[in-house]
């Protein structure tokens, strides 16, 4: 178990370094014309020059990979163009609105999303019914279109019950928090639930005709124990690996999904900082994204190990 | 779609028009091929049907309510909304175009070349699709949009080559599964060369599922496009749904019927584009499994009943019958069978595959598959023990050893926890009891070090100890009747004479009754009192086993009987004999 994770979490890290690396020599690779772009296209070429050598543009990029990764391993992520603000500053304030949106997201598309895979695979019937109309629903349309819907049916017609726009930290009032974050976290997990579901019922039913189902049932267990303590097991490995897909899926989502309802998230910070080329900024999403990405599939590879014991000499 | 039709791959290419005929005879499906055949006529025309030029402003048209100028109104520019929304198609169209084809090109080609040719190809592919596969896209295509500016293509070529793995996965799948099928095996052998191979016939069997997975990537291409365009990320002066949504969302509390015109056109393009993938699929894939219905599982154990008089056998049969349904109606499995097992005796249940053997067992056991109706007839189980009811009988009065030992544990759990649960389920004894009666049972069917297998995981022991573990958790409530299904066929013919033995040493010291499922007339004659021959779901023959063997009575059993020699010895090699069940099942799935 042990080797393991370890062997998964190299594998995480050599992750985190490429996409970093990659990321890193295509938005650097502009030099000048990034000082340009921060001065307007009227600087004189005098200025830019002396800003790229101010920003440390001039140097060779991977001189400049170098320096950014060894202070991200520090956690300095360098300073905004545009303003005095340090990078890792700024995701501080910014990390928690996505990120407990994604979590309360995440955690309701898994709980649902087995309950109605376990109901539709154990009862067929209307609840069977139910789910694949979900499914195709939350599987065809993205889930900032959905947002607007929602915007648009609820928000908008009973402002006094779910606000369309803002958000309130946990911290100040946990009511007004769930509230704020009650319809993108409903949009973001309408897609989730119907993968989770589709998978879970899918697998339920194939486990539930597998031999030692039957085996287990001659030793007299109650069907219910087969059910959750046996069949869900099984079951629970591939749904795991469709929810940390899901899981990247939402961290996307939720980045247009901040704009609509305007939440104060990395989304927004990562639009607006594009738009105007805000490099060190957009380069702090980027790592901070794939970091979390890495901590989840090294989470859900951890507990497939534990489900499954296979999984753990593989 | 058209191709050479050579008589070597004609028929994959029947099966193909099947599936399309078949996809035409479903409505959604035909729904959403019109729909998107509407758009893309609409994209492809864009450039000449639109009312007015999509960025000619004029005042009277600013938030315009519909009317006969402007169809669809104006936005807060005075642009014709109608027109925009016709020029976003082109744009939409354009950037599924892009984005799918650079997936297929690269997805599809490494694939094939992973698939077919395997070793350092197929590693580094894989690594690659596993490190694309985990890089959350919209954030790399925002990052993208700082590096490059707003270049549509430019964003759709990275989208693309970050949907690449998912075509890489399914045609490496594809291919490794196809790569040894007869047809390639026998193009090979006349000498095709690599590249008419995998032109010819692994693309025909590769091509249905890329189309449906195009249509998944299409949607997503254009759902994304529209969300950079939703975020301000893209190039402004070119009409596009993307850019309407922000523009109508913008003007929301002025006029919100602006953000629903494309709103409805992306919604009705990428869940078009999405019905038709699962409706492809589904047609790919035939029905999806039925879920069974709750109840009819309960139904069919109750018609074990338990009787307490001495005189009668430990099991009778009588005239039972059981069917499955089918589209023509219900199909019998086993007609009539009339049986009987005395405690302490050994009964041998012989017939060749499909002979109903296996679903006889299973009836007694009340473990038929969900679908299956006993239609007719009583099984009868005399108990001498107090308090058995037709619903606890299982696992307490009545045992049950499989066919195939490793697929008859479950993969998750310790061998230990798995027998220490059985056994508290049916006899409601301590954890500590439990498993001291486990720990002597495993060392009782011949395991050499019980503690460590006590331990182990299903996959860390052998076919033979699995089948000796699962006759220990059979045997560890005392059971009154063992049922074993074929308990030797999946095993090394070294290890089978030794499981009969345990299972005879077993009988003997608690005087079990034993019905044995087998198609084995070895078996028989080593092991078994009486023996019954059944053939398609009927009794042709009963009787003590020396006097079936020394005058068989029908026809079949001489039959089976002269045919000993070649059947067993060649038969036990080549094929482990399919479970009954397992076939009824897939028929009745379909």
């Amino acid at each position: 178990m042990t080797t393991f994770i370890l062997r998964r979490l190299l594998a995480g890290v050599v992750l985190i370094f490429i996409v970093t690396a990659l990321t890193f020599l295509l938005i650097y690779a502009g030099g000048n014309d990034i000082a340009f772009s921060i001065l307007g296209e009227s600087a004189t070429p005098e200025a830019a020059a002396a800003l790229s050598t101010q920003l440390g543009l001039d140097r060779p990029i991977f001189v400049q990979y170098w320096d950014w990764l060894t202070s991200a391993l520090t956690g300095d992520l360098g300073t905004s163009f545009f303003g005095p603000a340090s990078v890792a500053t700024t995701l501080g304030i910014r990390i928690p609105v996505t990120l407990s949106l994604v979590a309360v997201s995440i955690v309701l598309t898994a709980v649902l999303g087995v309950i109605l895979g376990v109901a539709s695979a154990r009862r067929g019937g209307w609840v069977d019914r139910v789910t694949q109309v979900i499914s195709v629903v939350g599987f065809a349309l993205p889930s900032y279109w959905l947002a607007l819907v929602l915007v648009l049916t609820i928000a908008l017609p009973m402002p006094w019950l779910f606000p369309a726009t803002g958000y309130v930290a946990p911290t100040v009032s946990v009511g007004a928090w769930l509230m704020s974050i009650a319809l993108p976290a409903i949009a973001l997990t309408i897609g989730g639930v119907a993968t989770i579901a589709q998978q879970v019922r899918g697998s339920m039913i194939d486990t539930m005709r597998l031999d030692f189902v039957r085996t287990l049932r001659s030793r007299g267990i109650p069907e219910r124990n087969i059910v959750y303590r046996h069949a869900l097991r099984s079951s629970a490995g591939p749904a795991l690996t469709v929810l940390s897909l899901q899981f990247i899926g939402m961290l996307g989502g939720a980045i247009i999904i901040e704009r609509v309802f305007a939440l104060p998230g990395i989304g927004s910070l990562a639009a607006t900082a594009s738009l105007r080329g805000d490099i060190p900024v957009v380069m702090g999403v980027v790592a901070f994204s794939v970091f979390v990405v890495v901590v989840v599939n090294l989470l859900v590879d951890i507990t497939q190990g534990i489900l499954n014991p296979k999984v753990r000499t593989a | 779609m058209s191709e050479a039709m050579t008589p070597v791959n004609a028929a994959p290419v029947m099966e193909r028009n099947g599936m399309w005929r078949r996809l035409f005879r479903r409505p959604v499906a035909v729904g959403s091929m019109i729909g998107l055949g509407l758009w893309v006529v609409i994209a492809i025309l864009s450039p000449w049907i639109t009312p007015y030029p999509p960025n000619q402003t004029s005042l009277d048209a600013t938030n315009a309510a519909p009317s006969a100028e402007h169809w669809l109104g104006g936005d807060r520019s005075g642009r014709d909304i109608l027109s925009r929304l016709i020029a976003g198609a082109g744009d939409a169209l354009e950037s599924a175009l892009i984005a799918t084809i650079v997936a297929l090109a690269i997805g599809v080609t490494a694939g094939l070349l992973a698939g077919y040719y395997g070793k350092a190809i197929d590693t580094i592919g894989s690594w690659v699709a596993n490190i694309l596969i985990a890089i959350p896209g919209i954030i790399i295509l925002i990052a993208l949009y700082a590096a490059v500016g707003s270049t549509t293509w430019v964003a759709m070529v990275a989208l693309g080559i970050l949907m690449a793995p998912n075509f890489f996965r399914l045609t490496r799948g594809l291919v490794i599964g196809v790569k040894n099928e007869l047809y390639v095996d026998a193009a090979r052998v006349s000498g095709l060369g690599d590249l008419r191979i995998v032109g010819r016939h692994i693309l025909s069997a590769v091509r249905a599922p890329v189309i449906v997975q195009t249509a998944f990537a299409a949607g997503v291409a254009i759902s994304l496009q529209a969300g950079l365009a939703f975020l301000g990320l893209a190039d402004n002066s070119k009409p596009s749904w993307g850019g309407m949504l922000q523009e109508g969302f913008a003007n929301l509390y002025v006029a919100p019927l602006q953000i629903v015109w494309p709103g409805l056109a992306l919604g009705t393009v990428v869940s078009a584009l999405v019905l038709f993938g699962n409706e492809l699929r589904d047609t790919l894939e035939g029905a999806r499994p039925r879920a069974p219905k709750r109840g009819e599982k309960s139904r069919l154990a109750r018609t074990v009943t338990a009787v307490g008089d001495e005189s009668e056998a430990l099991l009778d049969l009588n005239n039972l019958a059981v069917a499955y349904p089918t589209r023509q109606g219900a199909k019998t499995v086993v007609h009539d069978v009339t049986l009987s097992v005395d405690r302490g005796e050994i009964v041998g249940l012989v017939g060749e595959s499909g002979s109903g053997k296996t679903q006889t067992a299973f009836s007694v056991l009340g473990l038929l598959p969900a679908e299956a109706i006993i239609t007719g007839g009583s099984i009868a189980f005399s108990s001498r023990r107090s308090g058995m009811t037709a619903s606890n009988l299982l696992g307490r009065s009545i045992a049950y050893i499989p066919q195939e030992p490793m697929s008859n544990l479950d993969p998750t759990f310790t061998i230990g926890s798995q027998l220490v649960y059985g056994i508290r389920a049916a006899t409601g004894k301590t954890r500590g009891r439990a498993k001291e009666l486990a720990l002597s049972l495993l060392a009782r069917v011949g395991i050499p070090d019980p503690n460590a297998t006590f331990k182990a995981y299903p996959h860390q022991i052998s076919g033979g100890m699995a089948q000796r573990v699962l006759i220990a958790g059979a045997v560890a409530t005392d059971p009154e009747l063992l049922i074993a299904d074929e308990p030797t066929t999946a095993l090394d013919v070294t290890v089978q004479a030794e499981i009969l033995e345990l299972i005879r040493g077993l009988q003997k010291e608690r005087g079990m009754g034993v019905l044995l499922v087998t198609h084995n007339f070895g078996v028989v004659a080593d092991l078994c009192d009486r023996v019954v021959v059944m053939r398609d779901g009927r009794v042709v023959e009963t009787g003590r086993t020396l006097d079936v063997f020394q005058q068989p009575k029908a026809d079949y059993t001489k039959k089976l009987l002269a045919a000993i020699l070649d059947v067993d010895t060649v038969r036990a090699e080549i094929e482990p004999e399919e479970s009954d069940v397992s076939t009824h099942d897939k028929e009745t799935v379909r």
